[in-house]
This record gives structure tokens, sequence and C-alpha cells, in this order.
């Protein structure tokens, strides 16, 4: 059995890895789940990418939260991303907590967590990490790159920055910049953290970190993962266990008992600095910015067939930035398929059940 | 794998795409046409679809194709960016047709346009008789509920293509899919040109 599959696996990857901000990690450690089998030509690799606070665990247990795979819906048996058929890569990102190199790994040269000494970090930086990984796994060409959300942000970098390397892009719920909007968003979960006494300049300890700017970023951000309609649904105006409001600050409504316990089981699988260094990656997350501005031309040079999803709810990653993409690949002569679909999720439509969104993946995976 | 066959307005569009062209289907539906031209002619194709629905299930053909609107769209691609440009049983349901128009020469080497002829005799007899708008086999919607905002006849359609200084490459028109020989304005149920700028 080659030891390079399977489940739970971790590589450190020796020598300098130079960032795109300039820095060096002196070392590279990615953790990763693989699933399926990679065939003798190596052309069934798909690399899934994960999301701002996503992990490795796509398919199989998450080891702290007991939870099934964040992506099940998607990536299975008799799914569009079968490991039957296909070999399936899913890593942590760089600046991750669930053991790729990040802020809470200790820095070898000095031997104490690197905390706020981690160099920031970008998108590209991330996809570097996944192709060193590849080459380590023997995968040349990836038969796709599927991302959602910050995972879409990966799969649009790698047809850009390894065009040679990526037959087929399906980019959901994502955008190539993030928005004023997004930034903002961010901005207050990071200083939420950094507002809160335990986070000290992040040199906290493992076992005293800064739960409660941790857990209020959190809240915030899953607000902007929902839709108005979603949550006017699910909660109204709801009571939580009680017949008439306290006239204090208890979490007299549902959706107030539901944001707390979205927060407060967030610190327990989530590391405060890699949330920090993670949304700043995103923040500087700009794909036409070395072009001054001109997506099409970032994208001259792709030689992928691209897929773009968007939900009509999602206010965060909206149609109108997939459609900027569209427009993008279009003028760049590329091979662009592109739907809107229906859903009152919201941005967090993408990991629920959307048998259309299945349906378009998998007719353009099979194709 | 026989590809299956062709509806007949389609095949008379088919008919005129070269092999191996480059072509862009704008109202692809569920890419009938699209995968048709791929399997039988080696076609690069592309679609434009406004139905959710249908672009799902022309991807899953294995078709590039995007959501999207030809009224507002079509902007976006790049000069002679394809072979031909195909607009089959649409032109009468754009916001301005004679801008979808421009923008189909400009985006293809040549545009193939298909319509449903308002001026074939049936229709003409209809209004005629009954003074109410005709309901036809290929234009089976009542008025207040088509989408279908502007009616041509074949002659008005060539009279467009005169004042934008078109150039007609070839023109028929076809009744049950089948081309009629003379007098298409008063026979045919479809008008097919073939333009270019």
């Amino acid at each position: 059995m080659d030891e390079r599959f399977g489940l739970d696996r971790r590589v450190t990857l020796p020598g300098d890895f130079p960032l795109a901000g300039g820095g060096v990690l002196p070392e590279l450690t990615i953790a990763y789940e693989t699933y399926g089998k990679l065939n003798a030509n190596a052309t069934n690799a798909i690399l899934v990418c994960h999301a701002l606070t996503g992990d490795q665990y796509l398919a199989s247990a998450h080891p702290v939260t007991g939870k099934a795979g964040w992506w099940t819906r998607l990536v299975g048996p008799g799914k569009p991303v079968d490991p039957e058929h296909w070999f399936v890569i899913c890593a942590n990102v760089l600046g991750g907590c669930m053991g790729s190199t990040g802020p809470s790994s200790i820095d070898p040269r000095s031997g104490q967590p690197f905390a706020m000494n981690f160099p920031v970090i970008t998108i590209a930086d991330m996809v570097e990490a996944q192709a060193r990984l590849l080459d380590h796994l023997g995968v040349g060409t990836l038969a796709a790159v599927i991302g959602g959300s910050m995972g879409g942000m990966q799969a649009l970098t790698w047809a850009v920055n390894h065009p040679a390397r990526v037959k087929k892009v399906v980019a959901i719920a994502t955008a190539a910049r993030h928005s004023a909007q997004n930034i903002a968003f961010h901005e207050v979960g990071r200083q939420a953290i950094m507002a809160d006494p335990m986070w000290a300049g992040g040199a906290y300890a493992a076992d005293k970190p800064p739960a409660a700017g941790l857990a209020v970023a959190r809240m915030a951000a899953h607000i902007t993962y929902l839709s108005e309609e979603g949550l006017t649904e699910k909660f109204g105006r709801r009571l939580q266990d009680r017949d008439a409001v306290s006239f204090g600050f208890d979490a007299d409504f549902q959706v107030e008992s539901y944001l707390r316990y979205q927060g407060l089981s967030f610190v327990e699988r989530f590391d405060a600095n890699s949330y920090l260094y993670i949304t700043r990656a995103m923040d500087y997350f700009d794909l036409a910015q070395p072009h001054d501005g001109n997506l099409a031309r970032a994208f001259a040079g792709v030689q992928s067939r691209f897929c773009l999803v968007s939900f009509t709810s999602d206010w965060l990653y909206p149609t109108a930035e997939s459609r900027r993409i569209v427009r993008a690949l279009n003028a760049a002569g590329a091979p662009v398929s592109f739907v809107e679909l229906e859903s009152p999720f919201g941005h967090d439509a993408f990991l629920l059940d959307a048998p259309e969104m299945n349906r378009v993946v998998n007719g353009f995976l099979t194709a | 794998m026989t590809p299956v066959p062709l509806r007949p307005d389609l095949a008379a569009v088919a008919a005129a795409v070269p092999a191996g062209a480059r072509v862009l289907d704008i109202g692809c539906g569920n890419g009938q046409l699209l995968a048709w031209l791929r399997d039988t002619k080696g076609v690069e194709g592309r679609g434009i679809e406004l139905d959710a629905g249908d672009v799902a299930a022309a991807v899953g053909r294995g078709l590039a194709v995007v959501q999207g609107d030809a009224d507002t769209d079509l902007a976006d691609y790049p000069d002679a960016a394809f072979d031909v440009v195909i607009l089959s049983n649409t032109l009468q349901a754009m916001q301005r047709p004679a801008d979808v128009l421009a923008q189909l020469v400009r985006i293809g080497r040549s545009a193939i346009v298909s319509f449903p002829n308002f001026g074939h005799w049936r229709v003409r007899l209809g209004l005629a008789l009954s003074g109410r708008m005709p309901v036809t086999r290929s234009l089976p919607v009542s008025w207040h509920e088509t989408p279908n905002i502007h009616f041509c006849t074949i002659a008005d359609f060539e009279a467009l293509a005169v004042e934008m200084g078109l150039t007609v490459e070839r023109r028929a028109g076809l009744h049950s899919g089948r081309q009629v020989a003379a007098w298409p304005n008063l026979l045919a149920d479809t008008g097919v040109f073939v333009l270019r700028r």
C-alpha cells in the first residue's frame, strides 16, 4: 500500500517555500485526505478546495466534531465526484489549523508557534502549496479542480497560475475578487478576535484561545452565509424555550440561540489566528489586479474548460460576480458554462442539497 | 451513437453550418442543435440560454452553455469570435431585434437567423377573417402570454437586413420543414437567412 494515499495523511515537504508577499516558510507541511485510486496514467485526479472554515475532511468524518464530511452531497458513492471513478484529493489550506502549516504550527527556527510571526499569505500561496502536494502524489495534470466560495477562488487561481495542469475548473458561489462588503465583514470578524484580551497579540496558549472573540467573528460571518428569506423561514421571531420575552439579554429569540451555538461550536474546531490569516488572504484576492483590473487579460492564457454556478439568494458572492467571471472568460475565448440556480438558502446553498448543481457538475465532469 | 434527428427548422439551420466551425447558438434551449452539430459535424459549440433548467440540461450534455440574455450579454463577446452565430426561432422574443442582429454579425463571420413568418397565408387569413391575433402551430400562445414581442414577415426581415447594410448570403422559406419553391412570404411558416456584415 502506498503511504501517500488514504485518510489522515500528512506530509512535510522540505525546502524553502517562498510566498507571494515576499516571505519564506522554512518548510511546508500539508495535511490531506484522498479518496479513490489514482489510475495508472494519473489522469483521474480531482482536487477539491475547501472554503474559509472548511478543512480536508471533504468526505470523511471530522476528527473533532465527528460529523460527516462537509461536501458528501457532491462527493461520494453515486455522487458526481464518485471515488469509484475519480481519485479525489482535499488538503487543508496553507494557513489552516487542521494539520497544514499555519500560524499555530511550530516555527522550526524558534521552536515556538509562529503566531503573528506567520507571514501573510495569499490564495495563490495556497494553490502553490497544493501544487507541491500534487508533485508529491505523482499527479501532473488535474482532470478537474472544484471549489466553492474560497475554494472557488483557489480553483480559478489554479487555471490562471498553472494553465497546463488543469483540464476543468468548477467554481461555485465565488468571485474573482473580494468586494468592499466582503472585506468589511471580514474586518468585523478580525477586530472581534483582536479585541478579546485572551488574544494577547496572537500569543495565546492553545488551551486559552480568544474564544469569545472568535465566536463573535463566526456569528457575524454566519449571517452572511444565510439569507433574510432563509432566516425568516427558519426562525422568524420565534422565541427560544419560552412563551414571552424576558426583558433581559438572554437568547430570547431562536435566531440568537442558533448564532450563539454556531459561535461556540466553531471555537472547538478552529484557531483564531488562522481565521485572521485566511480572511486576510481572501481580502487580498483580486485576479485582475496584476492586469490593471482587466479580468479578461488575467484569463488570457488559460487552457481549462470552466463551469460556474451561482445561487439567487447568495448576497456574499452574488450572481453578478460570477457573471463578471463569465464575461471575462468569454472575452478571453475560454469555454465556459454558467448557471444561476434558485435557492432560498443564501451562500450556504452550495453545501446543501442542490440536485441541479449536482446535475450540472456531473454533466460537466463526464463530458 | 446515432444522433437524434433534428426538428425540421433546426435541420435547415444545421445544414447551413460548415463542418468544424466555431459556433455560438443564442437561445440554444437544452442544446439539441449544438449537440447534433458537435456529434455530426465536429463543430466547436457554445450556447446562451435564458432558462436555468435548459442550461443545466445542456451542460449535462457536455456543452459550454452560459445562462444569459441575448438582449444584454452579446456585447461581452469579442469581434469575429465565431465562424457562425445562430439565432433560431428567438429573434421575435428580443427587446431590440436590430441591435441583436448587429451583434450577431459583429461576433460571427456569418449569422444564421430563423424566425416564424408572420406573412404566412394562414396568419393573414386568420387575422382577416376572425379579426383576432392568430394562434398557429408554430406560434401556439395567445398574444398576452407570448414571449414573442416582435413579429415580422420574411419581407420585413429582408427590408431590415437591407436597411442595416447586411449582406444576405442565402435565404430560404420553409413550410413544415420543407423548402417552398415560390412565394415564400406567403407560403412559408419559417424564414431562414444567412447574413454577414
